[in-house]
């Protein structure tokens, strides 16, 4: 080995072993243990007050744990790395007189960026994104999509390897939040890492290779969105012409009926012995479809119901604001 | 360390900028200058004030020629003591009885004295009686002595320096030096107690512990806040100084410092700077733990009380120079620079200085850091007691 020998590259991002926090006598992340793949984009997923923002203030080294070890950019001192990271926190914050591309070269020279090279790339970001109108407006006069926007690019004007944002879609409208998602996938195209915390299911599955399901302080699933859905066995939804018959005795014992039509989980040993049932005792198939289930449905059986329904109404909540 | 002070500049230029190029700060530059416009304005008036004889009033009530002896001999006296020195007189006729003249409403004198030079009666109240007694005994000794009296001759010897009037001299510019670093100190580094609430209300506080140590954070601040300070002070010096030259022409007159006056101006800024600091680092740290602005109102009047005692304390130094509480004062970390800038005034001795300086820059260091320690510990609720954090490294 000599010193010219290129690093091996870094396989976890991120990394967090038996990570606890406690206020008080409330554990707000409870022995956690985390990997994010260098390269993909990760979503903490669960309802408010499940532990995502101290969990990511925790790997970040905003706060330190209580126990367990961490490791950012493969050092286990987070700061040391925070060149190299960007991180837009739940609760946004600019200095309300600076102006926006002065707000967007401050964030980059906190991480190292130069001052002179911040204000060139803010200049072109903000230009390029059509809001060359606000570069030397004060933030205190943006809208406040506006200013998440620009607290955005100050997330990324160093050209971070490693980006975390904290529900990064709260507050914003749904043009805004379809330019984020958009954002998000061109950085992760650079080999960008990200990482993101949400209580919306829809971008977690639109966006994420991999997601940790958060509950009470605790991951309840870690994995890719297939494996969550895996989790669940598809559902079979069938309407037949007749009511009854021998070969209702077919049916899984789970079957309920819906509008009319009689839904299942599918057996273990799939749909071919159903079918031959069906068709031998002429139950009459006027349709039959196999639904693979969605995040949503893998995470009510994951988190369960009570916690699921809080995340909706967490959602529901924000679209009425 | 490098990377610290990297990110300590960056937030100093970001909170220099924005004190500096605010508008209210032309007003931070000129408030402190209103009181000398003012006073040179009434200056006129307040010379006027100054010049009104307030020395107490003697009504002589005696026959005429004793009456003229005792206004000879005040004469006499007043040339050899000065205008100021003795108590003023009038004639006031023989009656009615001094007691009642006294009484009388338009009775312009304190008291009366009647009788004879001899036997001089002083009517008037006790209070008077008792300041006015020595100085009427006194004319009244010497118009008794009108003929024999001979006031001594002194002769004159002069000489170009006094190492009485040297020490004097020294012990006001130390005084002087000690009176304008407090009233700097009070009015600059008050400022600092707020100066967090700013993030904390913004919710910037978290992209900055996200990017920097929060000793960056905390250093950088009161970088700015010193900077401010100098601008402040540049201005406020030249102009009073500007002020000092136009009224009095140069200033080859003053009486020099024990150190030399660019020495000492060199250690005035030094000490500032620290004094500052300490006390600035104190009061990030404590204004660090409070949430809104009513709660940094509310730690005002303490702290301000805090900064009285010290001053007090280095006050008194000042005239004990070698004494216990001297030393006490000079090593007690907030009171230090005050001691110090006075002894540079009495003392040319360099090295207790450099000393001095290094002690107060750690002691500054120190509190940095436990107010970095009580803010992880207590705001961003991280870390354990801060005293088994105090020297571990601080990048998370």
């Amino acid at each position: 080995m000599n010193g010219d020998t290129p690093a091996p590259p870094l396989r976890y991002a991120l990394e967090g072993h038996s990570l606890v926090k406690t206020f008080g006598s409330f554990r707000a992340v409870d022995g956690v243990d985390i990997a994010v793949p260098a390269g993909s984009i990760y979503g903490v997923l669960g309802p408010n007050g499940a532990g995502k923002t101290t969990l990511l203030r925790t790997l970040l080294g905003i706060i330190d744990p209580d126990e367990g070890v961490r490791s950012l950019l493969g050092d286990a001192a987070p700061l040391r790395m925070a060149r190299q990271v960007g991180y837009l926190p739940e609760e946004r914050g600019l200095y309300p007189s600076m102006k926006a591309f002065e707000a967007i070269a401050f964030m980059g020279a906190l991480r190292g960026l130069p001052l002179k090279q911040g204000r060139e790339r803010a200049r072109a970001m903000l230009e390029g994104h059509g809001m060359g109108g606000a570069i030397d407006k004060p933030i205190r006069q943006l809208s406040k999509g506006m200013a998440q926007t620009v607290q955005l690019f100050g997330t990324i004007i160093h050209e971070p390897r490693l980006i975390v944002l904290d529900e990064p879609f709260s507050g914003l409208d749904a043009i805004n939040q379809e330019k984020l998602e958009a954002l998000i996938r061109e950085q992760a195209r650079r080999g960008v890492t990200i990482l993101f915390s949400t209580h919306v299911i829809a971008h977690a599955e639109r966006l994420c290779e991999r997601i940790a399901i958060v509950a009470g302080g605790r991951i309840r699933f870690e994995g890719t969105v297939a494996d969550a859905r895996d989790r669940l066995r598809p559902q079979v939804r069938l309407r037949t012409k007749a009511s009854d018959g021998a070969w209702r005795r077919a049916l899984p014992a789970d079957t309920v009926v819906e509008d009319g039509a009689w839904h299942f989980a599918l057996p273990d040993d799939g749909i071919e012995p159903l079918l031959h049932a069906l068709l031998r005792g002429h139950a009459g198939i006027e349709s039959l479809s196999i639904e693979r289930p969605g995040l949503h449905d893998a995470f009510v059986a994951i988190a369960g119901e009570a916690t699921a329904r809080q995340m909706e109404e967490a959602q529901a909540r924000e679209q009425d604001a | 360390m490098r990377e610290m002070l990297r990110a300590a500049l960056v937030i100093a230029r970001r909170d220099f900028t924005a004190v500096v190029l605010s508008r209210t700060f032309i007003l931070f530059l000129l408030g402190p200058l209103l009181p000398i416009l003012i006073g040179m304005a009434f200056g006129g008036l307040g010379e006027k004030i100054s010049s009104t004889d307030l020395r107490p009033m003697v009504g002589i009530a005696m026959p005429a020629s004793e009456t003229a002896r005792l206004e000879r001999a005040h004469q006499r006296l007043t040339e050899r003591m000065g205008d100021q020195a003795l108590v003023r007189l009038r004639r006031v006729p023989l009656t009615p009885a001094p007691r009642e003249q006294l009484a009388r409403a338009d009775s312009a004198v304190v008291a009366i004295l009647s009788g004879s030079v001899a036997h001089p009666i002083l009517t008037g109240k006790p209070d008077d009686l008792d300041k006015m007694q020595g100085d009427l005994s006194l004319i009244a000794s010497a118009a008794q002595a009108e003929h024999t009296l001979r006031l001594v001759q002194v002769e004159r010897q002069e000489v170009a320096t006094s190492l009485g009037a040297q020490a004097q001299a020294r012990l006001l510019i130390g005084r002087v030096a000690q009176v304008v670093m407090f009233f700097l100190t009070i009015l600059l580094a008050g400022m600092i107690l707020s100066n967090l609430v700013e993030e904390k209300t913004n919710k910037i506080i978290e992209i900055l512990a996200a990017a920097v140590p929060i000793d960056a954070i905390f250093l950088g601040k009161l970088m700015a806040m010193l900077a401010m300070s100098f601008v402040g002070i540049a201005f406020w010096g030249g102009t009073a100084f500007a002020i000092f030259l136009a009224l009095h022409g140069s200033a080859s007159g003053l009486p020099a410092p024990a150190v030399g006056w660019p020495i000492f101006l060199i250690l005035a800024v030094l000490y500032f700077a620290m004094a500052y600091t300490l006390l600035g680092s104190l009061f990030l740290g404590i204004g660090a733990q409070a949430a809104t602005v009513r709660e940094v109102q509310t730690l005002n009047m303490p702290v301000t009380m805090g900064q009285m005692l010290i001053f007090f304390f280095a006050s008194y130094a000042v005239d004990h120079m070698g004494s216990p509480a001297e030393v006490a004062a000079t090593i007690f970390p907030f009171s230090s620079p005050f001691a110090m800038i006075a002894r540079a005034a009495q003392d040319d001795v360099l090295w207790p200085h450099l000393l001095a300086l290094l002690w107060q820059a750690a002691f500054v260091a120190l509190i940095i850091r436990v107010g970095v320690l009580l803010f992880r510990r207590h705001v961003m609720q991280s870390g354990g007691r801060w005293w088994k954090n105090l020297f571990r490294n601080t990048t998370g």
